[in-house]
């Protein structure tokens, strides 16, 4: 913290930022109109990753305004001397995916990006949070932010995960317990045994997902999964700096007595395996549960709102939806796109074949996850599944680029948000883990891992 | 970034809570490179059929010719999910200047802050009142007293902002201005922090 402004926010100083092509053109146009470069530009770090095709990405991108945007990100990070991982680029991908897999997100840092799905480095134990772009604009002129000081919760999930329910599933119980808004306002902490006992990715996924509660950012205290993630990683700190580091490193926890605003404790036990029903991420249900019958809700604008998501998502009240029938399953998106998240997929379909009844696309975060897939022969598994393996990017998380789910159509999406027309105009789509979608692409209908798994 | 003191007007009613960005602008319209232009496509989906703006759905609220006025009043919990500014652009371009809700999403927030789009915060209560007025009743909005009214009735109620944000509005300064100002003690900050 620089300082604070008497009666008015604190001045932030911003150890990373990351830009991506859509949310930057504007910002940079606005430091240029006033004549200032950019402050600190060997702090910022950019990728493209939103507007990119997944296949062909050799060619020229065919979308014209998508072109344009990414061209722009060339020429603006040409002039202002940033680093950009590009289309092309051994390191290009989902800038979420890639900050942590080159250790350029650590512990302690202050992180930003013009991106919601910023919480996600706070896995790491940093302070990361979307900004607007006026607020990039702000960090490119002066390395810093206007931030008034968040309330504070922690949520701690304590005990042993089911078989079958993995980090996504964690996440997305937490959503339906709290709703889409019930964490905003606040800083999250993550804690317990159950966290504890996560990888660095599944931690990814969860402080991902903050923002879909409200959160400005999720966080998780570093640890020794932590630091054995960051050894060795391109930019992470090595010998003397890194002994350094790790001293720092392990100061970072909430102390023993810390008052929270709010604190959640919630048995792991008592998570299953999560699928939602409806247009925001807080209407998640077991996916053996029943979808809510709207009459019984007693909060009037909560029963409206159920009311019109059953009606764009076309679904019956009080009916499950294990078995229903979709005909898209999207495994992808900065939520699970990780190598671990493509494992656990592999580790689901091999030897099976998908449904004739669905489309199955399966699009790595990075090329370096890509990579990896290859290395370890995941891509045959996947291809003799009849997966298409598509390129790095947001792909159809977003209904930006031309990775697009039809009206109509259902899809069981690794990614975020089931917003209306999310996934491309009038799609419907039902989120959940890697795991949900890799044995529901097999089947074709929504269906619970665990069956699959007895069956095999 | 526009000044804002008191705005007196008509209001556009979207009950609907949860309103996320994705709603008020669509990914795909997100391509473009300034700041301009974005108020044709707000509400897109919620506003045509088949994206097409020959077939508008008569039931919006933004089609309906006796609803209009520079404040839009909306369901708790407005703004939520992506962080695109373009959704403030987006209202602020369609004619805007103050967003009424009993709730807002912290990014949204800002962004509107941000571009001289002032989030009035309310209680349920009242938000309830403001819905149940017809098209043609009038709100005056007074960011010196934090205070919006509704005309015909006299009935008011105080909003909350931050002291510092209350002051940027009011004279339409931004906070690149200020974190410029504040040069040399960012520099001495840096130094001390390798």
């Amino acid at each position: 913290m620089v300082k604070t402004i008497p009666n008015g926010p604190a001045v932030l100083y911003i150890d990373r930022h990351f830009i991506h092509e859509v949310t930057s053109p504007q910002a940079f146009k606005g430091i240029e109109n006033r004549g200032v470069p950019v402050f600190r530009p060997q702090q910022v770090v950019a990728t493209a990753d939103h507007n990119v095709p997944t296949a062909n990405q050799h060619l020229p991108i065919r979308d014209e305004l998508s072109r344009m945007q990414v061209n722009k990100l060339i020429e603006n990070c040409k002039n202002h001397h940033i680093e950009l991982y590009g289309l092309g680029h051994p390191f290009q991908g989902i800038v979420h995916v890639i900050g942590p897999e080159l250790g350029i997100t650590q512990p302690g840092m202050t992180i930003v990006c013009g991106d919601s799905h910023t919480s996600t480095h706070g896995a790491f134990g940093t302070i990361a949070f979307g900004i607007g772009t006026s607020e990039v604009e702000m960090v490119f002129a002066s390395q810093c932010l206007l931030q008034s000081k968040p309330r504070q919760m922690r949520i701690s999930i304590n005990g042993k995960l089911n078989p079958g329910v993995v980090s996504k599933d964690i996440i997305l119980y937490i959503i339906s317990r709290i709703s889409a808004s019930g964490a905003t306002g606040y800083f999250v902490e993550y804690a317990g045994s159950a966290i504890r006992d996560l990888s660095m990715e599944a931690r990814m996924t969860i402080c991902n997902m903050s923002i879909e509660m409200g959160a400005r950012g999720g966080m998780i205290a570093p640890d020794d999964t932590t630091f054995e993630y960051m050894k060795g990683r391109l930019f992470a700190p090595s010998h003397e700096q890194w002994d350094r580091k790790m001293k720092e490193w392990k100061e970072l926890y909430s102390d023993g007595d810390a008052q929270f605003d709010v604190e959640i404790d919630i048995d792991a036990a008592e998570i299953e395996p999560m699928i939602t029903y409806g247009t925001n991420p807080g209407l998640g249900i077991p996916v053996r549960g029943s979808i809510p019958v709207a009459e019984s809700i007693p909060d009037e604008g909560e029963r409206k709102n159920i009311i019109k998501a059953l009606e764009y998502m076309g679904l019956q009240p009080g009916r499950p939806l294990l078995g229903m029938p979709v005909q898209h399953i999207f495994i992808g998106s900065c939520t699970n796109s990780r190598i671990e998240d493509l494992r656990m997929v592999a580790g689901i379909v091999k030897g099976r074949r998908k449904s004739d009844h669905v489309e199955v696309m399966i699009v790595p975060g990075s090329q370096q996850v890509a990579d990896q897939v290859k290395k370890e022969g995941l891509d045959k598994i996947f291809e003799a599944a009849g997966f298409e393996i598509r390129q790095p990017g947001c792909s159809a998380c977003l209904g930006m680029n031309e990775d697009k789910i039809p009206a109509g159509a259902y899809c069981i999406s690794t990614s975020n948000r089931n917003f209306e027309g999310r996934q491309g105009a009038g799609a419907r789509t039902l989120l959940a883990s890697p795991l949900t979608a890799a044995a529901s692409a097999i089947t074709g209908v929504v269906t619970d891992v665990r069956e699959l798994t007895a069956i095999s | 970034m526009k000044a804002f003191t008191v705005l007196q007007s008509t209001f556009v009613p979207l009950p609907a809570e949860n309103i996320d960005t994705d709603q008020i602008i669509p990914a795909r319209f997100l391509k473009a490179t300034t700041r301009e232009g974005f108020g044709k496509n707000l509400f897109r989906d919620w506003r045509y059929y088949n994206n097409d703006e020959a077939q508008p759905k008569p039931d919006f609220v933004l089609n309906q010719p006796q609803y209009h006025g520079e404040i839009l009043v909306a369901g708790k919990n407005f703004g939520c999910g992506s962080s695109r500014e373009h959704a403030a652009w987006s209202l602020l371009d369609y004619g805007f200047r103050a967003v009424v809700s009993s709730f807002f999403a912290d990014i949204f927030k800002n962004n509107a802050l941000n571009n001289g789009v002032l989030p009035v915060q309310v209680s349920d209560d009242f938000l309830d009142r403001l819905f149940a007025l017809d098209s043609e009743a009038t709100l005056t909005i007074d960011l010196r007293e934090q205070q919006i009214t509704i005309d015909a009735t006299g009935q008011s109620k105080k909003f909350e902002i931050n002291e510092y944000k209350k002051t940027c509005m009011l004279n339409g300064y931004d906070d690149i201005d200020y974190l410029l100002s504040i040069r040399t003690d960012i520099e001495a900050y840096e130094r001390v922090h390798e």
